[in-house]
């Protein structure tokens, strides 16, 4: 849901950048904090505002894996497959997570809990293979252990 | 003035002198080297995408690509050697790994860049898995069908679309394996920016973007016993279909088109340049009315371009009073073949098919863009074919084009002036209006009916033309990105109150005109803009009647029909309505 602050938002994001060269990766970083994703909303809106056309913008979008078109889930599920995590059968947890969720890479299940994404190295090799949901991070996770990390998250209760 | 150096260097050992500046392809296409390319169009500029053109420079290892590498001085350039081609070979093979391989049911067989580079490279076996990506083909515009999975990512559409017409409907989205040409965030072409203007189209390599092929619809209407199909051609069509057959770039060859069409089995050929007498008629009347007798917003902006009024809708929302509101020739003899040649003939018009042979994408959108183009009370045009679909149905139809007699066309819809020809290049339009505006405000005819100043590929033309004392300002536009520079001066002249920069604006989407369409034959540079130009302006310097308010045949419409220019009649059948259909910004 996009809020209605958001040609405001945006105007905020924009002042802030306005005088750098190259600004439409800052804002457009600025807007994915803003709202976990970039909504297509706020893209038009950058693109009126700065005067980009649309069709760049999603060049831009779509080239970066960071970038995110759709809301993420309140739970965002991130499989490493950096290459540490990749020989550890870190595609072995990418697929339980699909099975169970039935979600694609990129994708949130229909109740918009959890979000399924495929990162690359997060920086600790040692642990691997990794997933990390919200700021817990799982090592060594063997497929078996991918229902249980699910379940813990599926009984919290959603923050609002 | 800037001084031009020249350099000298050697191309496999073939001494070359040449502007500094100029890239290593072309020079060694000089000296009759030639370096095989697939994203290099010669109408645009390198992008560096498809990694054929490779060569190296003598005692280095290193592989240049040769479209974006300038030749410097005394460089020794290898473009062919054991290595190079095996390299070349290899990134073929790879791009041919995800290309589909259903040449033999692909609009461009015979006519594909990439089947012709795989031809010529000899490629007789998959050296890699065929991997073909899932992508969905998109005919949401029902004029230009978009089908990736065929794209070689060259990039040609997307700079044509982005950098020369300034529409950006078009882009690479995704990266990697995954790029693919899309409109911005995945949707719809149709929902897009996009205004069918089809230079993508013109300028793809490949079939991944095509023209919406309606050929085997008239072949069926022409086998109906019950159809009565009466055909049309643009202006633009007659100085490019040669290039279909063998014959130089600009050839005029309308009297042997009017021949194959009558082969082809139409019962009546007309000729659209009638209808574009008919509209200077119109057009003229209404920018006296808006000009001498100050009733209507000025500058009065041509609406002959579907692409332009697209775009218009689109982005100019607030500016449509200016357009005028006279419909498009071929909309013209549409109405007019529906209504008075119905009437004279004693045919029922419900039996009346029209097939218009245009050099457009955007036309075949035209046809059904509002109630007003079914004004005779059936759809005044039924079908529209460019002129590469005009070319593969000679091809079909069993007929030597070359060595056909010349024919006449039918009257009284198929005679025109030499104002009606020279709708197809950018400048025509207003050329031809420009005569019978003379005419009307003075009474007289000009001396001399050239207006060279409108001519030419200068994307923007601005000029003043003296009319008895009375000074009329103009602009003349083509290729939609330089129409900004046009209506940014008017919007900005209108909301600070100021006087209007120009009266009279001609604007065509298509850089050069018509002549330049995206439906026309692939390959177009700016040299073959201005020699089917050249053939246009060659046909009306030799016509006897130059000017369209001389055109016997358009006089004796108003007297048995339409009475007069602006009358009831003609609003009610040869103008149209336009409406904001306003779009994100692009």
């Amino acid at each position: 849901m996009v809020e209605e602050t958001l040609v405001e938002d945006v105007k905020k994001v924009v002042e802030r950048w306005k005088e750098k060269r190259g600004n439409l990766i800052m804002v457009l970083h600025d807007v994915q904090d803003r709202y976990g994703y970039v909504p297509r909303e706020a893209s038009l809106e950058v693109s009126r505002q700065l005067d980009v056309p649309l069709a760049r913008i999603y060049e831009v979008l779509t080239f970066y894996n960071y970038f995110k078109l759709q809301s993420p889930g309140k739970f965002n599920i991130s499989v490493c497959l950096g290459t540490a995590c990749y020989l550890k059968g870190a595609p072995a947890l990418i697929d339980e997570v699909r099975h169970l969720l039935h979600v694609e890479e990129g994708q949130s299940t229909k109740d918009g809990l959890f979000h399924l994404q495929i990162v690359r190295c997060l920086g600790c090799c040692g642990l691997a293979p990794v997933i990390t949901v919200k700021d817990k991070v799982y090592s060594a996770v063997k497929r078996a252990d991918v229902v249980n990390i699910i379940a813990e998250h599926s009984n919290q209760k959603v923050e609002v | 003035m800037a001084t031009v150096t020249m350099i000298k260097a050697l191309i496999n050992g073939i001494p070359v002198e040449i502007e500094q500046g100029t890239s290593i392809l072309d020079a060694a296409r000089k000296v009759q080297v030639n370096i095989p390319t697939l994203c290099k169009h010669a109408d645009l500029a390198a992008s560096a995408g498809c990694g054929i053109c490779i060569v190296k420079i003598k005692n280095s290892r290193k592989m240049l690509r040769s479209c974006c590498t300038p030749l410097e001085n005394n460089m020794e350039i290898i473009t062919h050697d054991p290595e190079i081609v095996q390299t070349r070979r290899t990134v073929l093979e790879l791009i041919l790994s995800n290309h589909p391989k259903d040449c033999l049911i692909c609009g461009r067989n015979n006519d594909c860049e990439l089947q012709k580079i795989a031809a010529d490279f000899g490629i007789r076996q998959d050296r890699f898995d065929h991997i073909l990506p899932e992508i969905p083909v998109d005919r949401s515009t029902g004029t230009i069908i978009l089908d990736p999975k065929k794209c070689i990512k060259c990039g040609r559409c997307v700079d044509v679309c982005q950098n020369r017409q300034d529409v950006w409907a078009l882009s690479f989205i995704q990266r990697g394996f995954k790029t693919r040409i899309s409109p911005a965030g995945d949707i719809k072409l149709a929902d897009s920016p996009c205004v069918r203007c089809g230079q993508c189209s013109a300028h793809c390599p490949t079939g991944a973007i095509f023209e919406n092929d309606e050929t085997q619809k008239v072949w069926d209407l022409l086998q109906d016993q019950d159809k009565f199909c009466v055909v049309q051609i643009a202006p633009a069509v007659r100085v490019a279909v040669g290039e279909g057959f063998g014959y130089p770039v600009g050839t005029n060859l309308t009297k042997k088109l009017y021949a194959l069409l009558r082969r082809l089995g139409f019962k009546t050929v007309f000729d659209t340049n009638f209808g574009a007498d008919l509209t200077i008629l119109e057009e003229a009347a209404e920018f006296v009315e808006r000009f001498v007798n100050k009733k209507g917003p000025l500058p009065l902006i041509t609406s002959c371009c579907p692409a332009w009024v697209d775009y218009l809708e689109k982005y100019y929302g607030d500016m449509i009073g200016l357009f005028s509101s006279a419909k498009s020739p071929h909309e013209m003899v549409g109405a007019m073949t529906k209504t008075y040649y119905a009437q004279k003939k004693n045919i029922d018009p419900a039996k009346i098919k029209v097939i218009s042979i245009m050099p457009c994408t955007a036309k075949k959108y035209e046809i059904s863009r509002t109630s007003d183009m079914s004004a005779s009370g059936f759809q005044d045009v039924d079908v529209v074919l460019t002129t590469r679909e005009l070319i593969r149905m000679i091809k079909q139809a069993g007929v030597d084009f070359n060595n056909l007699p010349d024919e006449d066309a039918d009257l009284i819809l198929g005679d025109y002036a030499g104002a009606g020809t020279i709708f197809g290049a950018t400048g025509g339009v207003m050329e031809a209006a420009l005569r019978t505006a003379y005419f009307n405000v003075t009474g007289e005819n000009l001396k001399n009916v050239n207006f060279t100043a409108v001519r030419g590929l200068e994307g923007v033309k601005e000029t003043t033309v003296d009319v008895k004392g009375i000074q009329v300002k103009i602009a003349v536009a083509h290729g939609l990105a330089n129409v900004k520079f046009v209506m940014d001066k008017v919007q900005d002249a209108i909301k600070n109150g100021q006087p209007v920069p120009y009266h009279f604006i001609e604007v065509m989407a298509c850089p050069g005109g018509c002549v330049g369409g995206g439906g026309q034959p692939y390959m177009v540079t700016d040299e073959i803009r201005k020699q089917r130009a050249k053939g246009l302006y060659d046909e009306d310097a030799a016509a006897k009647v130059r000017c369209s308010h001389e055109n016997f045949h358009v006089q004796q419409l108003y007297r048995e029909f339409l009475e007069k220019p602006l009358s009831h009649k003609a609003h009610e059948l040869l103008h149209t309505h336009y409406k904001s259909r306003p779009l994100y910004v692009k």
